[in-house]
C-alpha cells in the first residue's frame, strides 16, 4: 500500500472543494453544460443514458480495506448498490445525482480517494500489474514508478488539455499483464545486458477505430529519466497531436503519422533539453517514494503447508478454485488469490456493496488489509499465506466470488455496452451473460483451457475486443445489433490484433457462434494442452471462419 | 474583456493592431506573430513597447532572437480545450527566459486560471466579468503541486525530500 501523506491528502480535499463550486455554478445556471462538461470530466463525471456516472480512479489498482469499505458506503449510500470495476482498475458507479457527487468525493476523500483524471484529455490513471510487487518474475515493484509519474502528472499544468486523453501502463516482468503495448506509453522495466535496471518506452499503442500496437521508441532508459522522458512525450503530443478530429486526436495517430522514428527524434531533442533539469530523479527522491509503500510483514511459512493438501484432497470443489484461481507469490508459503467477478449469468466487473465490504473485511483478515484490480475486471488478494486458503475460500465461496473460470471462456472483459452507455451502439452485458450460460459446464470450460473474450458495445472499444482471443465488437445495422467476431488476439508480450472473421452476426447468434468457435478449436487443436490462441495462430481463421458461415 | 494582472483588474496599455493597419507611435502595440516575424527588425526599432500575438500552431523557438526586444507576447486559447499554449508559455519562461509580460487571450475562464499561473502567464484577458473578478481565489485553490512549472513553486516531492515538518506528521489510509 502507498501511504498518503498531508500534500496527498490536502490535494484531494483541494480538488473537492473546488468541484462543489463547480457544480453549484452548474446548478445555479452560471456554467452552461458545455462549460461544466471538461470540468466534471476532469473529475471522473460523465453523463451517461440515464444518469450521471462517477468514475473513481484506484491508482495502479490497489486498494486498502479502507478505500474497498468506503466505495462500498458509496455505492450503499449514493448509487443503487452495487460499482463496476472497469479495464482500467478503476470503479465507476453508473446512478449518481449531481447534487449528491460533491458529497460522494468527499466522502471518498476521507480514504485519500477522487475521481481525478479518471476522464478528460489528460493523462489518466496509471495502470500496472495486479500482481506488482508479490509476483514471482517481476523484477522490481512498477507501482513505485507509477506513483511516481501518477503524482508528477496529477493537475499538471501543462497537460490538463491535450489533444486526447492519454494512458500510460508500467510493467516490471517478462509477463506482461498490464497489456502495456495497446497503452498511449508504456515503461517496462527490465535489466540489461549490462545487469543494469531501467525501463523500454514505447508509445502509440491504442485501440478503438484505428487500433494499433505501440511501438518501441527508447529501448533502454535509465530510472533518473523517467520524469523527464514522460514530460518530453506529453510535450511533443500536446504541441504536435492533432486537434482537427476527434478519431485523430490520439497520440498513436500523430505515431503512425509521422513514423515512430521521426516522433523517437522528436521526443529525443525534447528530452536532452530537459534531462537533467528539475525532473531528473537522484536516488533518495525514488528511495523517498518506495519507502512509502508498505508491505505485510511476511511470517516465515513453508510451502504447501500439510493441512492445504488435506483440504485439496478432501474437497473436490476447492481443488479445482485452488488450480484455477491460486497463483505463486515470491514469498515462500503466500500465495495470490483472485477473485471471480463474472458468475454465471453476472455482469463482468460488478461487485454489490455487500461483497465489497465483505472483501475488505476478508483483506484485513487474510491479506494485509491489501486489494488489488486488475484489468481483467476481477479483484486480487495479494498476500494469503497458504494456510488460510481453505477457510478464506469458503468465505470467498458464501459471497458468490470463488467461481473458479479466472483465464477461462466465461471470465470475459466487457464494456457497460447500451445497457448505460451514450456511446455504445449495441449491448454488452448480456452477451457476456449468456455466453456464460452456455458455457456454465466447468469441466467443459477446463477443457477448452485459456480462452480470453472481449466485449466492446462500439467502436470505441472499452472492453478491449481488439486483444480478445476472441474479440466480440457491437455495430449497429439498420437500427439492429450486430456483432462482429475477430480471432486471435491477444494483449501479453507478443501482443496482437485480432482478425475479422466474416459478416457481422445478429444478436441472438452471438452465443451460438461463440459455442460453433469453441467446437471447432476442441476439433483443430493438436493435442489438449495445445491452447485457443496457439491453435489460431497454427491455423489461421479460416477454419473457424467455415465452421461458423457454413450453417448461416 | 477585463484583463487581469497580478490579481487585480487593469486597463489594458496596448494597442492591438490588425494585420494591415498603420502601427500607431509611441504608444503600446500588439502585432500579429506573421506580421512581426515578416519585419521584426524594423518593428523592434519603433518608439514604444512592442507585444506579439503567437499562434498556438507555430513554435515559439523562431521567436527567440527577438525575446530580449519584445515588452509582451500574447498566445492563444482558441477554445479551452486547446491546450497548447501552455507548453509554448512554459518553453518561452523555462527554455528561452522570457521575463516580461505574458498574456493569456482567447478562451481563458475561472478553472483555467491556475493552471495557466503555473505554466508562467502573468496577465490574463479573461473572457467572463464574473471570472476575473474571482481571479485571486480561483488562481489559489491549490496550495500543494506535485511538479515542478514555470511558477517555480517548490513540488511535492521536493518538499519531502527537505522534511517540510507536515509531511510525515500525519499519515494514514
Amino acid at each position: 500500500m502507498y501511504r498518503y501523506d498531508d500534500f496527498d491528502k490536502t490535494l484531494v480535499a483541494e480538488r473537492v472543494a473546488e468541484f462543489r463550486d463547480q457544480v453549484a455554478r452548474r446548478l445555479s445556471g452560471e456554467l452552461s453544460e458545455d462549460e461544466f462538461k471538461p470540468l466534471r470530466l476532469m473529475n471522473g463525471v460523465y453523463l451517461q443514458l440515464h444518469a450521471y456516472m462517477l468514475r473513481i480512479a484506484i491508482p495502479y489498482g490497489t486498494l486498502s480495506s479502507a478505500q474497498l469499505r468506503a466505495l462500498a458506503h458509496v455505492a450503499r449510500r449514493y448509487d443503487r448498490g452495487y460499482g463496476h470495476f472497469t479495464t482500467r482498475q478503476n470503479i465507476q458507479f453508473h446512478w449518481i445525482k449531481l447534487e449528491e457527487l460533491p458529497d460522494a468525493m468527499a466522502d471518498l476523500a476521507g480514504v485519500g480517494m477522487h475521481g481525478m483524471q479518471t476522464s478528460g484529455n489528460c493523462v489518466r490513471n496509471i495502470t500496472t500489474d495486479q500482481w506488482a510487487g508479490v509476483a514471482p518474475d517481476d523484477i522490481e515493484d512498477p507501482r513505485i514508478f507509477a506513483e511516481l509519474i501518477r503524482q508528477h502528472v496529477t493537475l499538471h499544468p501543462e497537460f490538463s488539455f491535450m489533444p486526447r486523453k492519454f494512458k500510460i501502463a508500467v510493467g516490471a516482468s517478462s509477463h506482461d499483464r498490464a497489456a502495456l503495448r495497446i497503452h498511449d506509453l508504456a515503461l517496462r522495466l527490465f535489466r540489461n545486458g549490462a545487469g543494469e535496471i531501467g525501463f523500454e518506452v514505447m508509445v502509440g499503442g491504442g485501440l478503438g477505430r484505428t487500433p494499433f500496437l505501440a511501438k518501441t521508441i527508447k529501448p533502454f532508459l535509465e530510472k533518473r529519466d523517467v520524469l523527464s522522458y514522460v514530460e518530453a512525450v506529453l510535450r511533443v503530443y500536446n504541441q504536435f497531436g492533432r486537434r482537427d478530429n476527434i478519431y485523430k486526436a490520439r497520440i498513436k495517430i500523430l505515431v503512425h503519422e509521422i513514423g515512430a522514428e521521426a516522433f523517437a527524434q522528436e521526443v529525443e531533442a525534447e528530452w536532452q533539453a530537459i534531462k537533467d533539469g528539475p525532473l531528473a530523479l537522484d536516488p533518495a527522491a525514488i528511495t523517498e517514494i518506495a519507502g512509502r509503500f508498505r508491505y505485510p510483514a511476511y511470517a516465515r511459512l513453508d510451502d504447501s503447508p500439510p493441512q492445504l493438501g488435506e483440504a485439496r484432497r478432501a474437497d473436490r470443489a476447492f481443488d479445482a478454485w485452488m488450480g484455477n484461481s491460486v497463483a505463486n507469490h515470491r514469498v515462500p508459503g503466500y500465495a495470490i488469490v483472485t477473485l471471480s467477478l463474472k458468475p454465471e449469468g453476472g455482469t463482468p466487473g460488478d461487485a454489490t456493496a455487500a461483497q465489497m465490504q465483505a472483501i475488505a473485511d476478508l483483506a484485513d483478515r487474510y491479506s494485509d488489509g491489501e486489494v488489488r484490480v486488475g484489468h481483467e475486471q476481477n479483484l486480487v488478494l495479494p498476500h494469503v499465506a497458504q494456510h488460510d486458503l481453505h477457510p478464506l475460500w469458503r468465505a470467498l465461496e458464501a459471497i458468490g466470488v470463488a467461481t473458479p473460470n479466472v483465464g477461462l471462456v466465461s471470465d470475459i472483459i466487457s464494456c457497460p455496452g447500451l445497457d448505460y452507455c451514450s456511446l455504445a451502439n449495441a449491448r454488452s452485458i448480456p452477451v457476456a451473460q449468456e455466453i456464460t450460460r452456455r458455457f456454465r459446464n466447468l469441466d467443459l470450460q477446463r477443457d477448452l483451457g485459456r480462452l480470453h473474450i472481449n466485449i466492446s458495445g462500439c467502436i470505441n472499444a472499452c472492453g478491449h475486443h481488439h486483444v480478445g482471443h476472441i474479440g466480440i465488437l457491437g455495430v449497429e445495422k439498420n437500427g439492429e445489433e450486430f456483432y462482429q467476431i475477430t480471432l486471435g488476439g491477444k494483449a501479453d508480450a507478443d501482443a496482437k490484433l485480432g482478425t475479422l472473421i466474416g459478416p457481422a452476426v445478429p444478436y441472438a447468434q452471438v452465443a451460438d457462434v461463440v459455442e460453433d468457435i469453441a467446437a471447432a478449436y476442441i476439433e483443430l487443436r493438436e493435442r489438449p494442452d495445445e491452447l485457443f490462441i496457439d491453435t489460431v495462430k497454427r491455423t489461421g481463421v479460416e477454419p473457424f471462419k467455415e465452421r461458423v458461415y457454413a450453417a448461416r | 474583456m477585463p484583463l487581469v494582472k497580478a490579481g487585480h483588474i487593469v486597463e489594458d496599455r496596448y494597442v492591438r493592431v490588425l494585420d494591415d493597419a498603420p502601427i500607431p507611435d509611441g504608444v503600446p502595440v500588439i502585432v500579429p506573430g506573421k506580421r512581426f516575424m515578416a519585419d521584426a527588425a524594423v518593428l523592434v526599432q519603433r518608439d514604444g513597447p512592442i507585444g506579439v500575438l503567437w499562434p498556438n500552431d507555430r513554435k515559439v523557438a523562431e521567436l527567440e532572437p527577438w525575446l530580449d526586444q519584445l515588452a509582451l507576447v500574447a498566445l492563444v486559447f482558441p477554445k479551452f480545450r486547446d491546450g497548447r499554449a501552455y507548453s509554448q508559455a512554459r518553453l518561452l519562461r523555462e527554455r528561452y527566459g522570457f521575463r516580461c509580460e505574458l498574456r493569456a487571450t482567447g478562451e481563458v475562464l475561472r478553472d483555467q486560471f491556475q493552471f495557466l499561473v503555473r505554466a508562467g502567464f502573468d496577465s490574463f484577458e479573461v473572457k467572463k466579468a464574473a471570472d476575473a473578478l474571482v481571479f485571486a481565489a480561483a488562481a489559489a485553490r491549490y496550495s500543494v503541486f506535485y511538479q515542478p512549472s514555470a511558477d517555480g513553486r517548490v513540488p511535492a516531492l521536493r518538499r519531502r525530500l527537505q522534511g517540510a515538518p507536515d509531511v510525515r506528521a500525519r499519515e494514514a489510509v
